[in-house]
């Protein structure tokens, strides 16, 4: 009887505790929120072939940590929980399945990868898990009929090569394109994009294409080819090794087409100076995000606080490289998603927010490059702007194009 | 025990031979498993994941130990053999539309064949350039896996996807408890036929090749037929361990099949205790838990960590994780023999 008692007592105590959490429940918060804290997962490789990326991680990391030194988004602080992968799939499924499961993180931001995050692809949509702004250009993330829980930021490879594809049919409708691509995701990703970009000119317009494996030790003869099928516009789908080889094989053959070059490859020290700055002159690329070593940008207030958040949270660091201006760029994307969600922090509010952005402005974005979604347009980034090549340096020009 | 003389050598020398089993390793056996079966309902499904892993690595630790720790042979080209395993499973599974459990026997055929035919021109070579010629097969691997001509099949750089199996019969078990069981029993299997095959002549063979191939042959032990045979039966057990770990990660693409994964194996062999069977499950373990520990002490440089792990092991357990306990249990009874 008096266990019965108790059991009563404690039955009462427990319905008033849930009575009282209820009542006060404006607030709405899914895994890994409290009042005082979202928690974030995120998968990088710090280790392995890919470990150049793990900047990136340190970068997002140290946007955090200002974030929360401010006090925060809406008086939460974020733990940001980042594991190492070492760019290997097996390990990111165990990674993912630790955050998601163990951690009990809201979600699961920026993981680093094509193969890594297939990998857990599935997983997350099953799990209901935003896997939110991943770092990669496929074009297969921004598909939220099959896999609305993941969405990309970067401009997708196939848009960047819509961006070329528009600014032919409006400035040489009637050119000759050759093609060399990668035969892999990647390369198929620009080619597909390109010819959809073309549209119906397509079939008229591209004349030659010419693909090569990354084993492959040259791609002389692809070039050679392109040449002799008379195309006078040359579109370069390539990775750095190949695209210095082919920048170069261009030129020394005698053949001077209008050059395209994707973005994967537009590192002037790691691609144009070995090809030869003299034969890189005229290349085209598209370009989203400022350059910090560029002198234009010197008075821009987006790039001074960067370069206070650089000097104050990662002293010694190497300013030039491009991953901490993305990282920099994509936290901001991120920290305004949960800023938009509010007191309503459940996975499925983070998503919503996430797909209902509108002309967002995102520090150290080109002017006119700004970050726009909607339920059924995942793609963040879309919008770019063409870049020359002078001899020394490239130079934006034109209006920003955001291809359709 | 007092009846008999010296119970613990001859405990001893049957554990290093593997022949019969006493009633007290019967009773350790009969633990481990209760504890094996029990555990997936005191942990997380995530846990259990882990667990799963490790015990899909041991198998493939024993295979390589079957081959190192037995035969002498080095190999660090095991991670291609995993490889084909967890592929043949994946095409059979999304091409062919068959079941998992059909994919094991399959892949474990596909790597007895592919290990016997990379064993044959293995002969010629000894020591060190076995070992590097089984590197290069390894760090061919992923660039194969993405060669175009079987990407219709492995998916080129993409990879495959392949759906978590279901537990059948309606078994009031979740997937990944399931999973477990399923590649608990593979392994219970996989390591009965291992102990059956090594605790006789043929394991007797092997050691004999291993200690000295010459006086091996000149007692009539077909050293060369041996030798491939066992990189066959090696890679099968490795194969098998593929399709399985394909199974449980639910996906399958070039970068999962690099060089460290062979090395990995290795490491799992000697830290689990070369030539033993129960090694390979301490092995298996190593290779999951280790790396996450390391991970959880410092996020900065885990694989000094780890580093430092390994040479800790090899300091005071040289003969790896059985070889201690065994130790332990020989200073426990006191019976061991000076020196």
């Amino acid at each position: 009887m008096k266990f019965h008692k108790r059991l009563l007592v404690g039955a009462a105590a427990a319905a008033f505790a849930l009575g009282a959490g209820t009542a006060g429940a404006a607030k709405m918060y899914g895994p890994g929120v409290t009042d005082t804290e979202i928690k974030i997962g995120h998968i990088n490789p710090y280790s392995g072939p890919a470990s150049a990326y793990g900047t990136i991680g340190k970068g997002i990391a140290a946007y955090w940590k200002m974030v929360n030194d401010k006090g925060g988004i809406n008086g939460r602080k974020i733990d940001f929980i980042s594991l190492d992968d070492g760019y290997s799939p097996p390990k990111t499924v165990e990674q993912a399945r630790k955050l998601v499961e163990q951690e009990q993180v809201l979600l699961i931001f920026q993981s680093l990868g094509t193969p890594t995050n297939t990998a857990i692809h599935k997983y997350m949509n099953a799990k209901k898990t935003p896997q939110l702004f991943v770092a990669t250009g496929a074009g297969k993330w921004g598909d939220p009929k099959h896999f609305p829980w993941t969405m990309g930021w970067q401009p997708p490879y196939p848009a960047e090569a819509k961006v070329y594809a528009a600014y032919l049919l409006k400035n040489k409708p009637n050119a000759k394109v050759g093609i060399l691509y990668q035969n892999d995701d990647y390369g198929k990703d620009y080619l597909h994009g390109f010819i959809a970009g073309l549209g119906s000119k397509a079939k008229k317009m591209v004349v030659a294409q010419e693909s090569y494996e990354v084993t492959d030790p040259t791609i002389d003869s692809q070039i050679i080819k392109l040449k002799d099928s008379g195309a006078d516009t040359f579109f370069n789908i390539t990775t750095p090794k190949f695209a210095a080889q082919a920048i170069r094989k261009a030129y020394d053959s005698g053949w001077k087409p209008l050059q395209f070059l994707n973005n994967v490859s537009q590192s002037v020290g790691g691609v144009l100076k070995p090809a030869g700055l003299d034969k890189s002159v005229g290349l085209i690329t598209a370009v989203y995000i400022k350059e910090a070593t560029d002198p234009q940008w010197q008075n821009d207030e987006d790039m001074k606080a960067w370069n206070a958040w650089m000097d104050k949270y990662l002293p010694g660091a190497d300013k030039t490289s491009s991953f901490y201006t993305y990282a920099y760029a994509v936290g901001y994307t991120m920290e305004q998603v949960l800023k938009g969600a509010g007191d309503n922090l459940t996975r499925k509010n983070i998503m919503k927010v996430a797909s209902h952005l509108k002309h967002l402005k995102v520090p150290l974005l080109l002017p006119g490059v700004d970050v726009n979604t909607s339920p059924t347009d995942f793609y963040p980034i879309q919008c770019e702007q063409l870049s020359k090549f002078d001899g020394e340096k490239w130079q934006r020009f034109g209006n920003v194009i955001c291809p359709k | 025990m007092a009846a008999n003389p010296k119970p613990d050598t001859r405990l001893l020398a049957a554990l290093a031979s593997g022949a019969k089993l006493s009633k007290l390793q019967l009773a350790g056996l009969a633990l481990a498993l209760a504890g094996a079966l029990a555990l997936p309902w005191f942990v997380s499904d995530y846990r259990t994941f882990q667990y799963t892993l490790a015990i899909i690595y041991a198998v493939a630790v024993l295979g390589l130990n079957i081959l190192t720790g037995y035969n002498g042979q080095f190999s660090l080209g095991h991670g291609a053999f995993y490889a084909i395993g967890a592929y043949t499973a994946a095409i059979m599974m999304e091409q062919g539309g068959m079941a998992y459990y059909w994919t094991i026997p399959a892949a474990g055929l596909a790597c007895l064949v592919a290990g016997f035919l990379f064993g044959l021109p293995a002969l010629r070579l000894e020591g060190l350039y076995l070992a590097l010629a089984t590197f290069a097969l390894s760090v061919a691997t992923p660039q194969l896996l993405k060669y175009n001509a079987i990407a219709p099949w492995t998916g080129g750089v993409q990879g495959v996807t392949i759906i978590k199996p279901d537990p059948p019969f309606g078994l009031p078990v979740s997937q990944d408890q399931w999973l477990y069981y399923f590649s608990l029993a593979v392994m219970l299997v996989m390591f009965v036929c291992a102990w059956n095959l090594l605790r006789g002549r043929t394991g007797r063979a092997l050691k004999a090749i291993r200690d000295n191939p010459i006086a091996a042959s000149a007692m009539g032990v077909n050293t060369a037929l041996y030798k491939s045979l066992t990189f066959g039966v090696s890679a099968l057990y490795t194969g098998v361990a593929g399709a399985l770990g394909a199974i449980a990660i639910q996906f399958v693409a070039p970068d999962s099949f690099n060089f460290f994964l062979s090395v990995t194996f290795l490491v799992g062999v000697v830290i689990g205790g070369l030539a033993s069977i129960p090694g390979a499950v301490f092995g298996g373990v190593v290779i999951v838990f280790i790396p996450n520990f390391a991970e959880q002490v410092s996020k900065a440089a885990p694989w000094a960590i780890y580093g430092m792990f390994l040479i800790l092991f090899m300091y005071f357990m040289p003969t790896g994780i059985w070889g201690f306990i065994r130790l332990l249990y020989a200073r426990f009874t006191r019976r061991r023999r000076a020196g």
